[in-house]
């Protein structure tokens, strides 16, 4: 390989790797100015509406950086992270999800029986 | 591998000669790495589903409310700041990976740097105002969880910004070698994880407080 | 000015706290046996100091032990402490079972001192034993089996030692100044709160359970690493042994498992510490979420400490059957499974806490789950016994044992899982003596087994069987006498965690757990007296071609005691249990084509300095010394960006010639010596070469 041309291939492989993280950071920026300007417009947008729109584009807005920012996709060298991402959502599914599940169980009868 | 197929039709096991490791002590670090911020998800998760069920008229204690203390421009002004750290972090990265000379890493890293300081910065600031009108950790349950859940992801980015602060030093005492290029793959993952975190702290305690 | 002064040095730590001076003050029985606790720790202390400096060992011990980061050495240093640890737990279960045969209104213990005795016991039994066991056993034996030189991250591994040190070694100064926590193992809140608790108990508890917690978070990162990228060529994950399967379904549970105790224990220190209110009666607290989160750790916890040991009883049930392991897929499955499912059944600590019934029905459902996959192991061990050639050696005694008790223990546990009755026993001492029943077969059994097993492994010589078979026995009959006993008084309604009790029918129960309690003592011993004589007699039991039991697995198939860099050569793995498949083949001790230079990793200070100035930044929160604290966490902050700085100490290279000469000298050991028959085993002449018998191999 001579230098010339490892300079032009590297010159475009910048070109892509910032190209990715241009992406990632405009679409972070989109996903979250909605959900900003969203609850900014107050009361005139029903507050389950927001509430869930907030939700999904946090959740989108994850997966955007999982894949821009740290790279993680589905090809086999990167596999072992997948599973490694998808093992840990599932714990912190169980976990964070049983605590609010258990607690306000427990607070809804307390508030019944007060 | 070819000269040596006898052996390896041996059952069970076998020596063969040549170098025996290869270590790729850059890519189990970073391994590593990976399992820590995963257990550190698991620890903040807790934090948030202890903040959710705190969000609760027992946990208020008569105390002040969300809606009472978050406001929309701080928490859109940290966001602003955070995520355009994330994307100058990824700059110096990149800048590392096509080798376009030391000053411009350092460039990069000290504009995230400076970034991550104003991001403190506002975030002491918001917790002063906090503190000032009366909602303190010790008022209320939920002010707690607070407590417990937004100093703790400033912690972290303070643990970063030190963290950075040492690389950049090296960089200047010793230059980019495979070591340090390791260490800052690391840093990499680690900024970029936290900026993860505060989608789910903008989301939840700013937008879900004030909604 | 100068009592501000010695305030600021001391904090809140004054005279009266010193527990080593109230029988004189106050010599009833109660306050002798506290003392005598404190002076065992500072006697115990000083004869060991002095020990070392007459016989010179300080050096050895410096560069062998406390600097190294031969992952056998830091194995060994951790069982050493679990030994330590186990000796102060069982008797304080034994003083407690002596409290309580005396306890029909009264007793010799008051009821502080009672708290303080099981709150001990059961965050050093957990915590102080059982983790530092395992831990010691996966890192002397997980390098081995997959053929590493090392685990991933040998600092690290240090560092986890010497975080889990400092959280012992608080746990022992609690004897000598000021008290423990009166909390219990699990410190629930508000009972722990300032509130109700504000002397140093419940930080002392809390620092330990903080500083070890992080050390087993590191430990877990390290393991799991350690066994996804280091194993030997051709050792794919389903050819490793069982014992590494079950390491790192453990490494990846304390990944996973130790945040929520972290996260319950910081938020407990800021209560108490800061005046938060995550768990106060008052101002919003909810200590109900205290109990979630414990038991979020708590419960995979239990599997933390069992899987190693399930690990354990596959290797030895293979080895001492002379046979395959049975059911390989499935014992991978099951194991994979329990960790899952683990996650699954906390809320079946707190049936009782006021959720409503159909969770609890979820969660009890649940829990029955998680014993199919335990039933499967049970027949798969069954199974690999049947027909095979078995010798009752000592750890096939604590197998066999195991696999009754244990499958009695489940089954109470499945009595349990039903709410409706949990609602009858909670807090009983049926719920005791069902974890108990768990636990000692389960865990202590697994590590006994494993500690005689591997012994020779590392010290070339293997431990005395008389004494072994005594202290195995002793401790199956002492099991059953203490515990059945509880089993009773617990549906009697006999509450746990109570000193006294003025129901007559108790009584007699509590003597026989008592007669129970010295049985147990005498298997304490035994283990204590097995050392010695094993030391004493290590001439006639020498293990030197390093294959003592005829076993399966990689770490056999290297020198006893291993040297340093683990394999003159690391093998290439064409076959499960692969050392039996060469053995087979006749392929046992082949003569490796070329050797070369081997790197090992540098020494490290981290594992002391942590260790130093982990047990002083506790000991200066406990006590209010701020500064201490302060220049202690300083202290460590400096050692590891020290560290970043500097990078890795450079590491050692041992010369292709030198491993030659020592690997070539083996081998030619081993050609020498007579192979054994199985009938020989436990015979003088066995010197770790197995004569070839008919096997059955893994393909
Ligand atoms: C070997 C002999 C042992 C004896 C005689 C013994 C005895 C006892 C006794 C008397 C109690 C207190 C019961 C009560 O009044 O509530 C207790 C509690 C406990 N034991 Fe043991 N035990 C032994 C071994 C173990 C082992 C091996 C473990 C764990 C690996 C263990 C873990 C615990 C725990 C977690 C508690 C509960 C402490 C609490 O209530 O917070 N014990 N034990
Ligand atoms: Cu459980």
């Amino acid at each position: 390989m001579s230098a010339p041309q490892s300079s032009k291939l590297n010159a475009q492989g910048y070109r892509h790797d910032l190209r990715g993280y241009l992406t990632g950071f405009g679409l972070a920026v989109v996903l979250t100015v909605i959900p900003f300007a969203m609850v900014a417009m107050g009361d005139t947008l029903d507050r389950a509406t927001v509430i869930g729109v907030v939700a999904v584009l946090g959740v989108v807005q994850l997966f955007v950086h999982l894949r821009y920012f740290l790279h993680v996709d589905f090809s086999p060298e990167e596999r072992e992270k997948v599973y490694l991402l998808a093992f840990s959502a599932l714990l912190l599914f169980l976990m964070a999800a049983g605590t609010i599940w258990v607690l306000v169980n427990m607070n809804t009868r307390m508030m019944g029986m007060g | 591998m070819s000269g040596t197929s006898a052996i390896h039709a041996a059952p069970g096991l076998s020596y063969e000669a040549g170098h025996d490791h290869d270590h790729d002590a850059a890519g189990k670090a970073l391994w590593g790495f990976w399992l820590f911020m995963m257990s550190d998800l698991i620890l903040f998760g807790l934090f948030f589903a202890t903040y959710a069920t705190m969000l609760d008229p027992m946990s208020y204690a008569g105390g002040p409310t969300p809606r009472d203390l978050f406001e929309l421009p701080g928490a859109a002004m940290e966001t602003a700041v955070l995520l355009t750290s994330t994307l100058t972090f990824g700059l110096a990265s990149l800048a590392v990976k096509y080798e376009q000379g030391r000053g411009r890493v350092l460039g990069w890293l000290g504009v995230t740097l400076a970034l991550g300081l104003v991001f403190l910065g506002l975030e002491v600031r918001e917790f002063a105002h906090m503190i000032a009108i009366g909602a303190v950790p010790q008022r209320s349950g939920f002010l707690s969880a607070f407590f417990g859940l937004v100093p703790l992801h400033g912690l972290h980015v303070t643990a970063g910004a030190i963290w950075l602060v040492i690389l950049m030093v090296q960089i200047v005492g010793k230059g980019i070698d495979a070591g340090l290029t390791s260490r800052l793959a690391r840093l990499a993952l680690f900024w970029h994880f936290l900026d993860i975190i505060w989608i789910g702290i903008f989301s939840i305690v700013y937008l879900g407080g004030i909604v | 000015m100068t009592t501000d002064f010695w305030r600021i040095v001391f904090g809140r730590l004054d005279l009266g706290a010193l527990d080593f001076l109230t029988a004189f003050r106050d010599p009833t029985l109660n306050e002798i046996i506290l003392s005598g606790a404190a002076w065992a720790v500072i006697l115990g202390g000083l004869a060991a100091v002095v020990a070392l400096s007459r016989y010179r060992l300080w050096g050895p011990l410096w560069q062998n032990y406390l600097v190294s980061v031969d992952h056998k050495r830091i194995g060994i240093m951790y069982i050493v402490l679990a030994g330590i640890m186990l000796v102060r737990g069982v008797l304080e279960g034994v003083v407690m079972r002596g409290q309580q045969a005396d306890g029909l209104g009264g007793g010799f213990l008051s009821a502080n001192h009672y708290a303080q005795l099981f709150s001990t016991h059961g965050t050093i039994m957990i915590f102080f034993m059982a983790m530092p066991f395992l831990t010691g056993l996966i890192n002397i034996v997980v390098p081995l089996q997959i053929g590493a030189r090392d685990v991933s991250f040998p600092m690290l591994n240090s560092a986890s030692l010497g975080l889990t040190v400092a959280g012992a070694a608080l746990v022992m100064i609690s004897l000598v100044v000021g008290q423990f926590s009166t909390g219990g193992w699990t410190a629930y809140p508000p009972y722990t709160d300032s509130l109700f608790q504000p002397g140093p108990g419940p930080d002392y508890w809390l620092w330990s359970v903080l500083l070890a917690g992080l050390g087993t978070t590191i430990t877990g990162i390290n393991f799991v690493v350690t066994i996804l990228r280091e194993r030997a060529p051709g050792m794919t994950l389903m050819k490793m042994p069982m014992f590494t399967w079950t390491a790192l379904c453990t490494a990846i549970l304390m990944v996973f498992a130790l945040p929520p105790v972290t996260v319950s224990t910081a938020m407990l220190l800021l209560d108490r510490y800061a005046g938060f209110h995550f768990f106060t009666n008052a101002l919003g607290g909810n200590m109900m979420n205290y109990a979630n989160l414990f038991w979020l750790f708590g419960h995979p916890e239990v599997y933390i400490l069992i899987l190693p040991a399930f690990g354990v009883y596959s290797e030895i049930v293979a080895t001492y059957s002379g046979k395959r392991l049975y059911g390989y897929g499935s014992l991978v499955v099951a194991t994979m499974s329990i960790a899952v499912l683990s996650f699954t059944v906390w809320l079946h600590h707190f049936f009782t806490m006021g959720q409503d019934a159909d969770m609890n029905a979820a969660f009890g459902i649940a829990t029955m789950l998680i014993g199919v996959p335990t039933g499967v192991k049970v027949y798969d061990w069954m199974a690999t016994m049947y027909r095979g050639r078995v010798r009752m050696t000592v750890p096939m005694v604590y197998l066999v044992s195991f696999m009754v008790l244990f499958v009695l223990g489940g089954l109470s546990g499945i009595i349990l899982a039903n709410p409706s009755i949990d609602f009858q026993v909670h807090n009983t001492l049926f719920l005791v003596a069902h974890f108990h029943n768990m636990l000692i077969p389960g865990l202590l059994f697994g590590m006994l087994a494993g500690y005689t097993y591997w012994f020779p492994k590392l010290f070339g010589f293997r431990l005395n069987d008389r004494w072994g078979y005594i202290s195995a026995w002793s401790w199956v009959a002492g099991f059953v006498l203490v515990f059945f006993p509880m089993y009773v008084v617990g549906l009697m309604g006999m509450t746990r965690r109570t000193v006294a009790y003025t129901n007559p029918a108790y009584q007699p129960w509590m003597i026989l757990s008592a007669v129970g309690g010295v049985v147990v003592t005498v298997a304490l011993l035994s283990l204590f007296v097995q050392l010695y004589v094993s030391i004493r007699d290590r001439e006639f039991t020498r293990d030197i071609g390093g294959d003592p039991w005829d076993a399966r697995t990689l770490e056999w198939a290297t020198p006893s005691p291993v040297p340093a860099y683990n394999f003159a050569v690391i093998p290439h793995v064409h076959a499960r249990e692969a050392f039996a498949v060469a053995k087979e083949a006749g392929l046992g001790y082949q003569a490796p084509p070329a050797y070369a230079d081997i790197h090992l990793p540098g020494d490290t200070w981290m594992g002391v300095i942590l260790a130093v100035f982990g047990t002083a930044f506790g000991f200066g929160m406990i006590w209010y010394m701020w500064w201490l604290a302060a220049l202690s966490f300083a202290v460590m902050a400096v050692a590891f960006i020290g560290r970043a700085l500097r990078g890795d100490r450079a590491g050692v290279v041992i010369p292709a010639a030198q491993v030659a000469a020592e690997h070539r000298a083996w081998l030619a050991a081993v050609g020498r010596l007579a192979p054994v028959t199985r009938e020989h085993e436990q015979d003088g002449i066995n010197h770790g070469v197995a004569a070839p018998e008919t096997r059955e191999v893994a393909a």
